[in-house]
């Protein structure tokens, strides 16, 4: 199998698997709270449902709001085209790739910050408020988690980050990969708007952030706007899960379903956190991030200290 | 083996440094710091390298006094003087975080140029790293307990450099420096105790305030 199909076939996984992960912590976390919970399959019958009404557009907003969550689809797509997915090497590769992936997920937030604020909604502009500056911090984190495996790996691409040079690195450089993934994990809860620091459940409009910004979308345009964040929750974990196991060397059937399995463990990772964890108060939520970040920092300067 | 296990409680070290600065309640900033002093204890034994009686005796000493004791007596002084509530830092956690961000960057920096002659290279800067840290928590923190938690880190930095003149210097050292800690302690603990009944508060910003007339 050619290098390319390989990485074609594991974006397709991606995509499939996407809502699934979301549908596994649901579950995970209604089983650890003794409840019988929604099925798995539940974000995919809400995606069906949502792709099948009609939608309503409020008279001030422009075509912003409109192209907004296909243009969000399209940079989420992006960004799980320059990860490689299947282990080996992602579909688009170019030295400093890292930075686009970062910048992918970043337009996306934007688009959908700018689809907010054209509702004229001032509660919609407060949830964005929130969300920006979130994402900001995670940002940083972010790139000093990108700059602990580019200093390990000794490449800037994230082809080299997550292949090959990877598992070269792993038997010396382990409590720093391990302390990446953990603040990886812990960036990829709030990216995504997970527990500690957003609850996708809640609806009491106070303490919402992510679901505050998407109150005026309806029907397909929610519907691809619940997708993509499934989606870029899916390709930050695909990420954790190359970083713990390596596949750079596997046979490329083997590198595939470890990282279907992979998925559905992290959301069952997700679902334990969800279930154990109080959601942070919101002046709480930068030193959490500010904690992930120094994970980050820690890892890097650990690498940059041990090869001189 | 020894080795990887040497480094993986070098980094545990560092990752309860972080944990002290970032916690908001004092019973868990105790409970960082007993964790602390348990991962030095054994480390003091890895770092000994043969495993004669006075490496066991130092480290059972280690574990007893800046595990169990020490955190007892915090407990104690808690519990007597009722203050149960969180740590009130002079400068916030975000920040009191970044300096310890910065603190790590400079020890590491300085432990590069630094002679390497000691066996294990990661122990320099990571005493380096506990030492700021432990000093960042002992001036940015309004209450004396919370000072003495800052000062029993800061003694946990002194103590890593310690091991890293065990192979030369013998255990007299530690000893003195264990001993240290114990008496420095009890003396904040009393000290805690006494403005807490003279004052009804032990903020140490009290301390400046005493004057005559």
């Amino acid at each position: 199998m050619r290098p390319a199909a390989s990485a074609w076939i594991a974006l397709a996984i991606v995509l499939v698997v996407a809502p699934g992960v979301l549908g596994v912590a649901s579950r995970t976390r209604a089983l650890l709270t003794r409840r019988r919970g929604a099925p798995v399959l539940q974000s995919y019958y809400d995606l069906l449902k949502l792709l099948r009404r009609g939608s309503v557009l409020s008279d001030t907003t422009s075509r912003v709001f409109r192209a907004a969550p296909v243009c969000l689809v399209a940079s989420t797509l992006l960004a799980g085209a320059v990860i490689p997915l299947d282990g080996r090497a992602a579909l688009i590769r170019f030295p400093g790739d890292v930075v686009a992936l970062v910048y992918a997920l970043a337009f996306g937030r934007f688009l959908l910050v700018l689809a907010a604020l054209d509702t004229g909604s001032s509660f919609e502009g407060m949830g964005a408020s929130r969300e920006v500056t979130v994402a900001s911090i995670v940002e940083l984190g972010l790139f000093l988690s990108f700059g602990t495996l580019a200093a390990l790996t000794k490449t800037s691409s994230l082809s080299g980050m997550l292949g090959a040079p990877l598992a070269a690195a792993w038997p010396t450089g382990s409590p720093a990969i391990l302390m990446t993934a953990v603040g990886l994990f812990a960036l990829m809860l709030a990216e995504c708007t997970r527990v500690p620091v957003d609850d996708p459940a809640t609806h009491l409009e106070l303490t919402m952030i992510h679901e505050v910004m998407i109150l005026d979308h309806s029907g397909p345009d929610l519907a691809l706007i619940l997708y993509s964040s499934a989606l870029e929750l899916s390709i930050i974990a695909a990420i954790i899960v190359t970083l713990l196991a390596p596949r750079g060397d596997m046979p490329v059937a083997v590198s595939l379903a470890v990282l279907a399995a992979g998925l559905l463990a992290t959301g069952v990772a997700i679902g334990i956190v969800e279930a154990t964890v109080a959601r942070l108060r919101l002046p709480k939520i930068p030193l959490y991030l500010a904690s992930a970040a120094s994970l980050g920092l820690f890892s890097l300067v650990l690498v940059l200290w041990s090869s001189p | 083996m020894m080795q990887s296990a040497t480094h993986l409680l070098l980094l545990l070290v560092v990752l309860t440094d972080f944990a002290v600065l970032g916690t908001s309640r004092l019973s868990a900033c105790i409970r960082w710091i007993a964790f602390q002093g348990a991962v030095l204890g054994v480390l003091s034994l890895l770092v000994g390298g043969d495993l004669a009686w006075n490496a066991w005796l130092l480290a059972a000493g280690t574990i007893i006094v800046k595990a169990i004791l020490l955190p007892a007596f915090l407990r104690w002084a808690i519990r007597e003087a009722s203050i149960r509530r969180d740590v009130e830092p002079l400068v916030g956690y975000l920040a009191s975080m970044l300096l310890g961000g910065a603190a790590l960057g400079v020890s590491f920096g300085v432990a590069v140029s630094m002679p390497a002659t000691v066996r294990n290279a990661l122990l320099v800067p990571v005493a380096l790293v506990t030492l700021i840290i432990g000093l960042i928590v002992l001036m940015t923190r309004v209450k004396a307990i919370t000072q003495v938690i800052g000062y029993l880190m800061l003694e946990n930095g002194v103590y890593l450099f310690g091991i890293t003149l065990a192979r030369r210097v013998p255990y007299l050292i530690e000893a003195g420096v264990l001993l240290d800690v114990f008496v420095g302690v009890f003396i904040m603990g009393i000290v805690v105790f006494h403005i807490n009944r003279e004052f009804d508060s032990i903020s140490a910003a009290n301390l400046s305030t005493l004057r005559e007339s």
